[in-house]
């Protein structure tokens, strides 16, 4: 059971909490030296106590858990190919962020989260959607702007909720879901319950004067908050280095005394091991914690990105040697030793709910128009 | 059956595009996320990925092919089982396709070209008739006059340009004019804007003066201050101006209201620019007009260009003005031509109205996008013999009312048109304005098309009731007119 944590004793307790984070991280968190299979971290020493850029070695996934995790990633995955097809075909309109490239990031953390814990997100959602629990055909409904979409169509790609799953948004503004996602955390507190709010952010998103405003307050109220964030090398065509002084995203909490980890988001195990430190670390009342996930996308920023500002070949190194799926499916076939048919069945299986969800959204009739009247005041 | 690959569209407002490029050639093997094809459009350039894999069966749209329609097939893949044979089948068969596009908005970007004669002064009348119900009975306009512009010299040449190469054209000048302007904001140095308007700019300026910033609005927006406080003339690009909303404390409490905190020693002379209010499909926190936000504030000057030719002469205007000015303009615009008059320092007064069209029986004030609506009415009017005139105010603050005023003399009607929420809206500010100043001349409540008092919905059917049309203005001069 998680000690209770009323405002005022985590007020009291806060300098306990620092060193008590210290030291659990000592034990639990593996130094840089034992990382190898990083996507794009050096391996360097560790600067303070309470950001260090570390790693979390890949624990070891069960054949239970190498399935899920690929059933879920690759579901996200083909989930994605086939909104892009839709847009392609006018289907989907507006603005479509994809989240292909980036799957371990939002399959490893939603793994050690438990019922109750919310999620929070920005416009490239679909994934975490999917990732929460949420039906593909209700979200790719959404995306086709439908009634039976998770938002009767109002909402789109870029806005979508589900208070069933605590799936909060879905937010078009960048950074604007940092300070949401530790309002979600200081709720938590306040209720006394052991949940924790899990915000994920892009690398641009890190560099908005909110995140900082935010930072401070979950540190000083001890909210049980993880920020995760999605360190995909660009904001849109922009990479890291040319947009931030300083480029690693971990150590961003420093001045608040917020641990901070650098994590292979390529290697859903990694996410995984980062993910259950932090949830621990937060539902035990000590506070914040930052994990920058090392991630890439491999699709342009959104579906009308000439995408000039990166090689192809730098987007096919990471596809050829990174793919968190691909990592997965050779787990699968050579440690649990699955034989290639059995993994084509479950590949067979995960396209026909995408082709099921497509048909569903393409089918489904438009919101009436009287829907444009509703759900802007909640009837007084 | 083989599988048709479709012409994808790129972009929220992609009708058509260059198939610039094929990467592969009949008889090759793909897999899902290799790219095929690269597609040109007026933006930019663009890769197309196979999303199913097989082999390529045959190529039906050429390289270099220009103006391929979104959703036509452009080549067949044959998947696993199929042959040569299938192919055949496929042709014989000619599937008939229904080519539903969802993501069609009424004013797509990517129009053709329009012909360089002054008729395209006006919009693209035949494509916004087109989604737009009763008025799309019109036939194409045959007047043709420039509407009257004392900045322009009898004799002038006009050229065809786009609102977005007469934006950059506009920069481009008064930065080689004025070694103190510059432009900064996020991606509009080496991704060559957004939106494409800073193009070419990084090239011509360098780095120095054509700045990539982080996302960071309320952070480069107070600098953009600071800097212009300190006698620099930044020109600070928003992405979209729902992003200004970041930003929104700088550019009021700081931008705007300093000069007077400062009893006049210390001016901002600064553009806020990029573009505003609803795109296509981009839903509530990214399709917001606002006009009547910016317009409610002293210190602050508002110019919302339709033409071409006006986002040209009013920029350079804005960015010679010791002021802090908000440049409203319109990614839906952003592709339309107009004929903007070749002349080497084309600049334009901040704060006065133009009648684009004469009439005597109704008066239409509109700005920006409205502009587009506001005149495919009163062409259709015309047809039913109700002749309007309608008034361009391109400066919303300072606000030409008396251009307004004299025409409503003549009229005795008025109808405005915006985008944005109806309550504090321009139009309402226009209505209390003529209610005080020209009582004695209205015959009818002066009434206003507006956006619907909704956030901006994503659902494409949803999205056309929410935005103001030609139908609801012709049926709002209809009622002040007593003609129904
Ligand atoms: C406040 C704000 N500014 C600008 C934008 C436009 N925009 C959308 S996504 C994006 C890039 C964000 O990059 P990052 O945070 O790294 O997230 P990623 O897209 O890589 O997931 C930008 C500039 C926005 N939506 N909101
Ligand atoms: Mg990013």
């Amino acid at each position: 059971m998680a000690e209770a944590k009323t405002p005022s004793k985590g007020r009291g307790g806060r300098s306990t909490t620092r060193s008590g984070a210290g030291s659990s991280s000592r034990t639990s968190r593996k130094t840089a030296a034992n990382k190898t299979r990083s996507a794009a971290a050096k391996a360097e020493k560790p600067a303070t106590e309470t950001a260090e850029k570390s790693a979390f070695d890949p624990i070891v996934f069960s054949k239970d858990e190498d399935l899920k995790a690929y059933r879920e990633m690759l579901l996200v995955r083909r989930f994605e190919e086939k909104a892009g097809q839709l847009y392609g075909m006018g289907l989907i309109g507006g603005f479509c962020h994809l989240y292909i490239g980036q799957e371990a990031v939002v399959v490893g953390v939603q793994l050690s989260l438990k019922e109750g814990d919310q999620v929070t997100t920005t416009y490239r959602d679909h994934g975490h959607m999917l990732a929460t629990g949420m039906e593909p055909r209700g979200v790719m409904a959404e995306l086709t702007g439908r009634r039976s979409g998770y938002s009767h169509g109002k909402g789109g790609s870029m806005h979508m909720f589900s208070r069933e799953k605590n799936f909060f948004g879905g937010h078009g503004i960048v950074g604007a879901s940092v300070p949401i996602g530790t309002g979600l955390a200081f709720a938590n507190r306040y209720r006394e319950n052991d949940c924790v709010s899990v915000t994920y952010f892009g690398d641009g998103a890190a560099n908005q004067g909110q995140v900082y405003e935010s930072f401070n307050m979950a540190k000083l109220w001890h909210l049980p908050v993880i920020y995760v964030i999605e360190n995909n090398q660009y904001g849109m065509g922009t990479s890291v280095a040319r947009a931030s002084a300083t480029t690693e995203l971990c150590k961003r909490g420093q001045s608040f005394d917020i641990p901070g980890h650098q994590v292979d988001g390529m290697d859903v195990r990694a996410v995984k091991a980062a993910a259950d430190f932090a949830t621990e670390h937060a539902r035990s009342g000590k506070g914040p914690m930052i994990l920058e996930m090392l991630t890439y996308r491999y699709r342009g920023h959104s579906m009308s990105d000439p995408a000039k500002y990166r090689s192809k070949e730098e987007v096919q190194k990471m596809r050829t040697e990174h793919d968190a799926i691909e990592q997965v499916k050779q787990r699968l076939l050579s440690d649990h030793k699955l034989s290639e048919d059995e993994v084509k069945e479950i590949d067979k299986e995960i396209r026909s709910v995408v082709n099921d969800a497509a048909e569903f959204a393409q089918n489904d009739p438009e919101p009436d128009p009287s829907e444009l009247w509703t759900d802007i005041y909640v009837e007084a | 059956m083989p599988t048709e690959i479709l012409m994808p569209a790129l972009s929220p407002t992609m009708e058509e595009g260059k198939l610039a490029k094929w990467t592969v050639k009949e008889g090759d093997e793909v897999a899902a996320g290799d790219v095929i094809a690269e597609i040109e459009t007026d933006k930019a350039t663009m890769e197309v990925e196979a999303v199913d894999e097989g082999t390529i069966g045959k190529i039906l749209v050429g390289e270099g092919t220009d103006a391929v329609k979104v959703n036509t097939p452009i080549a067949l893949l044959l998947t696993e089982g199929e042959d040569e044979g299938d192919l055949k089948k496929a042709e014989s068969a000619k599937t008939e396709k229904t080519k539903s596009n969802g993501a069609a908005h009424p004013e797509a970007d990517e129009r053709p070209k329009a012909e360089p004669t002054a008729k395209s002064l006006e919009p693209d009348t035949e494509k916004l008739g087109k989604a737009d119900g009763p008025v799309s009975v019109l036939v194409a306009m045959d007047k043709a006059e420039p509407p009257e512009d004392p900045e322009v010299p009898e004799g002038t040449e006009f050229e065809e340009q786009t609102v977005r190469e007469a934006l950059r054209d506009a920069m481009a000048e008064e930065m080689r004019r004025d070694g103190d302007v510059l432009v900064m904001g996020e991606e509009v140095a080496e991704y060559q804007g957004a939106y494409k308007v800073t193009q070419g700019l990084l090239e011509e300026f360098s780095a120095r003066r054509v700045i990539d910033t982080p996302i960071t609005e309320h952070g480069f927006a107070g600098l953009g201050v600071g800097a212009a406080f300190a006698g620099l003339k930044p020109i600070v690009e928003f992405m979209t101006f729902n992003f200004a909303m970041q930003a929104m404390d700088q550019i009021i409490n700081s931008a705007a209201k300093t000069l007077y905190m400062a009893g006049g020693q210390m001016g901002c002379p600064i553009v806020f620019r990029g573009p505003n209010g609803a795109a296509a499909r981009v839903a509530a926190q990214h399709s917001q007009d606002y006009a009547g936000w910016y317009s409610h504030v002293p210190g602050l000057k508002v110019i919302q260009p339709h033409t071409a030719a006006d986002a040209k002469g009013l920029l350079k205007a804005a960015i010679r003005d010791p002021n802090p000015v908000i440049f409203l303009e319109n990614e839906i615009l952003y592709g339309q031509s107009f004929p903007v008059p070749k002349l080497d320092d084309f600049v334009l007064p901040i704060g006065k109205a133009k009648i684009a069209r004469k009439g005597s029986d109704a008066t239409i004030v509109s700005f920006g996008i409205g502009m587009t609506h506001a005149l495919k009415a009163a062409e259709a009017l015309a047809e039913e013999g109700i002749d309007c005139e309608v008034i361009d105010l391109r400066t919303l603050r300072p606000m030409d009312i008396d251009s307004v005023i004299a025409s409503v003399k003549k009229t005795g009607r008025c109808v405005t048109v915006e985008e944005g929420w109806p309550q504090n809206s321009v139009g309402s500010w226009i209505a209390s304005q003529l209610m005080v100043k020209a009582f004695d001349y209205l015959d009818a409540p002066v009434l206003s098309v507006t956006g619907k008092d909704v956030p901006m919905p994503y659902a494409a059917n949803l999205e056309k009731l929410a935005l103001p049309n030609p139908t609801e203005v012709v049926e709002a001069v209809k009622t002040v007119s007593y003609a129904k």
